[in-house]
């Protein structure tokens, strides 16, 4: 069998604030022409991974390579194939759109002809061309989101680090990334995204690393950690706790989670119609009278809790 | 994808002075487009020659020399306090970049960084040509005059743009190290304010109490005053335009390194 081609490679890297120690040995590797997805809470340590990667932080143990340079060694060699794209926008706000690309492109290395080209065509692509000449500051979040990735897109890097590009997006435009790293993808650009969705990174990547506390929690290919997870949430809930002691009884084995306050239980299902009949079967056979259902895509809670086996910690 | 991208290769060296280029023309149109900032490069001036023309023209003019106006006297001095202030927006523009995430995107470039302070530096010295300018063309109709040949007023050029490039590298030591705008405008303000007034830049120094006068003698800004003052007024200079030369690349030869060292420190955490 070939050896793999990987293009991101790193080897137990750690990371503190003092005493806070925020990466605790991570390990993760990105073949050519995929993409990763990093899912994590807040505070898990992603964005921290991803400015060291991108050579914006310095590290304290471990290995750290990009397209064969050392990041710790070779920061230079590092920065003119990678593009980044923050967690939050890093455009200049008094220049306009086309000036921001253009003079991004040029410090890249391209020549003024490439860059302007370039940002026409970027332009185009990320349905800016309305808003060119206008100055950033006058954009809308979403568009400030498409033309950060733009910017990190001038030079076309074979390697692109993307910290929750569809974080504060509705879901039109959320939809609209998706679709232009979709093409990215299809180009062939290595790609680490990060991401507190599921959906999100179900989806997109081809490979998927769940970090919580600086550490690696699970991972596998989107099916691979759906298969722990289950695809969907049955939600069931009852009139009063007698009903809900009752039910939680019979399901059994497959419940998730309880919500005492709403007399409400979850439960994993893989097969919609089936689990959903069992479930209901089950139910109408102890006559426990049901008030309402819902069936909902697995969140980054339930992720955590079939992982784990603990509720992820609160919001920061 | 459909446009064939060309690389400049060119030596290290040159890449970083182009960088340098790009981020002038950036800080520049930065200074264009931020309005607010462009009447204090206009109105400000003008409103301070005038006011100071007016209100201590009369109280002063008895301790000046013989034969020269308030206004010939007091030009040197408005033209060295506006570019004083008027440094201080490298501080402003550095700290403004490092707050936002602007310096992040630059770093994962492949460029020189400090060309981020060497286009602030540069441009604050465009805009302050500027203001000067306007200064001189508004003394002008209200009634300045001077007898400077072309060569005096090339050295007059010279020492103001020497001066204003030394003090915009102090501005971005300050830039890099305040944590905040409001920081930045209050440390200028503590900083520039009692240089700018304990100097021979509104008053002659003759007047003032012997503490006061031995700093007003001794520091850059009346030495740079007192210079572009000898060479308007056709006065002697009296060692004011070698004593501005020697503290100006002094300031210099300190504040680039300085502000180079703190740049890279506070951008490589
Ligand atoms: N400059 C810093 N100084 C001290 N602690 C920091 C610093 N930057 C980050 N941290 C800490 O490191 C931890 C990880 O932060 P990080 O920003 O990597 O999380 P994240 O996964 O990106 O979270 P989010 O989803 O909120 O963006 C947090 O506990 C944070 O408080
Ligand atoms: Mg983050």
């Amino acid at each position: 069998m070939p050896k793999k081609d990987y293009v991101i490679q790193v080897k137990n890297l750690t990371k503190s604030y003092g005493e806070n120690n925020v990466l605790k040995g991570i390990d993760l590797n990105v073949e050519r022409g995929t993409m990763l997805a990093l899912l994590g809470p807040n505070g898990a340590g992603k964005t921290t991974t991803v400015r060291i990667l991108s050579t914006l932080l310095k590290f304290d143990g471990g290995s750290v390579m990009v397209e064969g340079y050392d990041v710790a060694k070779d920061a230079d060699k590092v920065r003119s194939v990678i593009g980044l794209t923050g967690q939050s926008a890093a455009v200049d706000e008094l220049l306009t759109g086309r000036e921001n690309l253009v003079m991004m492109g040029r410090l890249y290395r391209l020549t003024k002809r490439s860059a302007i080209a370039r940002a026409n065509e970027l332009l185009e692509e990320f349905d800016l061309l309305d808003a060119a000449d206008r100055p950033a500051k006058t954009y809308s979040g979403g568009m400030r989101r498409r033309l950060d990735l733009a910017v990190s897109l001038i030079a076309t890097p074979p390697v692109i680090f993307l910290d929750e590009p569809t974080t504060g997006l509705d879901p039109r435009s959320r939809i609209a990334m998706w679709d232009i790293i979709k093409k990215l993808m299809a180009n062939g650009t290595t790609i680490l995204l990060t991401t507190q969705y599921l959906e999100e990174a179900d989806q997109l990547a081809d490979q998927i690393i769940v970090i919580d506390g600086g550490k690696v929690i699970a991972e596998g290919t989107a099916k691979e950690l759906k298969g722990k997870v289950g695809k969907d949430r049955l939600e069931l809930a009852f009139a009063n706790e007698k009903a809900l002691a009752a039910a939680q009884k019979a399901l059994g084995a497959g419940v998730v989670s309880v919500d005492e306050k709403e007399h409400s239980v979850t439960i994993a299902i893989n097969d919609t119609n089936e689990d959903v009949k069992s479930a209901l079967d089950t139910l109408s056979k102890q006559k426990i009278e049901l008030i309402a259902m819902a069936v909902h895509k697995p969140t980054l809670d339930d992720v955590f809790l079939s992982l784990t086996g603990k509720q992820k910690k609160g919001d920061k | 994808m459909a446009v064939q991208l060309e690389f400049v290769k060119k030596p290290k060296v040159v890449l970083a002075f182009i960088d340098s280029l790009i981020m002038v023309k950036r800080s520049s149109q930065h200074i264009i487009r931020n309005t607010d900032q462009l009447l204090g490069t206009f109105f400000q001036p003008i409103m301070f020659l005038v006011l100071f023309a007016a209100v201590f023209g009369g109280a002063v003019a008895a301790a000046l020399p013989q034969g020269v106006s308030y206004l010939n006297f007091l030009m040197a001095g408005i033209i060295v306090q506006t570019v004083s202030f008027g440094s201080t927006t490298t501080a402003i523009a550095v700290c403004n970049d490092l707050q936002k995430g602007i310096v992040d995107r630059f770093r994962s470039l492949p460029m020189a960084n400090l060309a981020v302070l060497n286009g602030h530096v540069i441009s604050d010295l465009f805009r302050n040509s500027i203001s000067t300018v306007v200064m001189l063309l508004a003394g002008l109709v209200i009634g300045f005059r001077s007898n400077a040949t072309l060569m005096e007023w090339l050295a007059i050029a010279g020492i103001i743009l020497l001066f204003t490039l030394a003090f915009s590298w102090l501005s971005a030591i300050v830039g890099v190290l305040a944590k905040s705008v409001e920081g930045v405008q209050w440390l200028t303000f503590i900083i520039i304010f009692p240089l700018t007034f304990a100097s021979s830049a509104f008053v002659p120094t003759a007047s003032m109490t012997p503490v006061l006068k031995a700093f007003a003698e001794n520091q850059p800004i009346t030495h740079v005053v007192e210079a572009v003052r000898s060479l308007m007024l056709g006065t002697p200079s009296g060692g004011h335009i070698t004593m501005s030369i020697i503290w100006c690349v002094a300031i210099l030869i300190v504040a680039v390194p300085v502000a180079s060292w703190l740049f890279r420190r506070k951008t490589s955490h």
